[in-house]
């Protein structure tokens, strides 16, 4: 009986006509596309992109060469060398970044006690060639001041949680 | 003299009429199934060439027109450039004797049906020849199975069109669709329900569409048959795969869904309601929806595997046609109506 059932089945076409339903559902259904240029998908605060620099609002920048981020950055895509400036604050002389090794983990801007090293949301970023993608101390002091703006909102956002 | 190159101009600009539009439904087609297989998908296909993506087969036939036609060192030359033509010309071929209309044909032959039959049967002549000219084995095997597999459904369609031929009794197409002449009840689909299926998965097989299309089997022969040809050669191809598309899905529509005739006959208030519209459009209209239907059962369907094709185009497809083909018989020595009544 079973096997008869079976055998209507497959030469009605029943068990093919169910799944040209299921297709033809999805035909009509909205559709997911994010047409990417135009439209983009909402982004967390927490979003970890692009790295940079911050100052503080008088101008003054705000690593003071502890070598936290440094130290634990699991990709050691972090070279730091430091040296005490004329009016004998301890400053970076050289802060680069390798993006090629950077794993965006974020443990940098966790590691640093002064907020000085932050992920942006940038990910539209890219280098023609190898050595574009390391990127020195003033590539992201560059950064901080052009999105200074979003990067506090979304540390001011983030505080609570911090 | 002067007579005779007067009708030669207009058969040729009735080819021109013909063809110029075959192209861009071809070209459209393409789109249709982009669009169509991306949103069955939740995806949205092309968008971005001209306004919403109208003009992506455009840019795609003008990019395969520019690419460079690569020969391989090992192939047969000759017969490797002769088989995208082999491919195409019957496909082409075929749509001479096809009727649009009551007086809209390029010829109207007596045999027609014939004819399509035995020039669509053509067409794996040039996939055959691709697949060993190319002298590459992909190529070869996506031969192989698209030879064993167009022969056993040709059988099975052959079967399927012997039941229109004897319901209809003649063979030329127009007179095929008058005589489903009456209402939407006395189109073939119903007394010939079996084989109007049965020909539709045969076409499918014959035009090597998915699920039959272990010619191509992109994931595990490459692209069979194809595989070594770029450029316009492998769109001639294409041009010829789609174009057949289209045939079998008008083929479908004459002989099983009456053609040209209005959905709307016989039924007293739609019938005048809509006899305005000329026949031609429900002829496209019938073709569209199998040509939907190809594409949907590509997005829908997984490939069939080998020995699955042979077991349905050998042990089903043509054992249903063969008793339904008694049936018919009985049905027309019967008279029985509306459909054999008249006759």
């Amino acid at each position: 009986m079973k096997a008869l059932g079976r055998f209507f089945k497959s030469l009605f076409l029943l068990e093919l006509l169910q799944g040209l339903r299921l297709t033809g559902r999805y035909l009509l259904d909205r559709k997911v596309t994010i047409i990417y240029p135009e439209e983009k998908t909402p982004q967390s605060p927490r979003f970890r992109g692009l790295h940079a620099q911050r100052r503080y609002p008088g101008g003054e920048e705000r690593c003071i060469a502890c070598k936290l981020c440094e130290a634990i950055c699991p990709a050691m895509a972090i070279t730091i060398e430091a040296e005490p400036r004329q009016d004998g604050s301890r400053r970076t002389s050289r802060y680069d970044i390798d993006l090629s090794k950077c794993i965006f983990c974020g443990f940098c801007e966790e590691s640093c006690p002064v907020d000085a090293i932050v992920e942006t949301r940038v990910f539209e970023y890219f280098g023609e060639k190898r050595s574009d993608l390391v990127k020195s101390k003033k590539d992201l002091l560059e950064v901080g001041a052009q999105h200074e703006a979003q990067i506090a909102a979304d540390r001011a956002q983030d505080a609570p949680y911090r | 003299m002067l007579d005779a190159l007067l009708t030669l101009v207009i058969v040729l600009l009735k080819i021109v009429a013909l063809l110029v539009p075959l192209m861009v439904a071809v070209a459209y087609l393409t789109f249709a199934e982009r669009k169509i297989i991306g949103y069955i998908q939740g995806r949205v296909g092309p968008l971005h060439v001209g306004p919403r993506g109208w003009l992506q087969p455009i840019a795609d036939a003008v990019k395969l027109i520019f690419k460079e036609i690569i020969i391989p060192a090992g192939a047969n030359r000759f017969l490797f450039l002769l088989a995208p033509m082999l491919a195409m010309g019957p496909s082409i071929a075929a749509w001479a004797v096809m009727p649009f209309g009551d007086n809209l044909y390029v010829t109207d032959i007596d045999a027609g049906l014939l004819y399509v039959l035995a020039v669509t049967s053509l067409s794996v002549y040039g996939i055959i020849i691709a697949g060993w000219a190319s002298n590459s084995k992909y190529a070869f095997l996506g031969a192989l199975r698209s030879a064993a597999q167009v022969v056993s459904y040709e059988i099975a369609m052959g079967f399927a069109l012997v039941g229109v031929l004897l319901a209809a009794g003649s063979m030329n197409l127009r007179e095929i669709v008058l005589s489903q002449e009456g209402s939407l009840l006395h189109w073939f689909w119903l007394p010939l329900l079996p084989l109007f299926v049965v020909y539709f998965i045969a076409g499918l097989a014959e035009t090597n569409r998915a699920p039959f299309d272990l010619a191509e089997g992109e994931s595990e022969i490459v692209a069979g048959f194809h595989v070594e040809y770029s450029g316009m050669s492998f769109g001639v191809f294409f041009l010829a795969e789609y174009a057949n598309m289209i045939l079998i899905s008008m083929l479908t529509s004459l002989m099983f869904l009456g053609g040209w005739l209005s959905p709307f006959q016989g039924i007293p208030l739609l019938e005048s309601l809509f006899s305005w519209v000329p026949g031609i459009v429900w002829l496209l209209l019938k073709t569209s929806f199998f040509l939907l239907l190809f594409l949907w059962i590509r997005a829908t369907f997984p490939r069939y595997r080998y020995d699955q094709l042979m077991r349905l185009g050998w042990k089903i497809l043509i054992p249903i046609t063969i008793v339904w083909l008694l049936v018919v018989g009985a049905a027309v020595v019967g008279g029985l109506g509306p459909w054999f009544d008249g006759a």
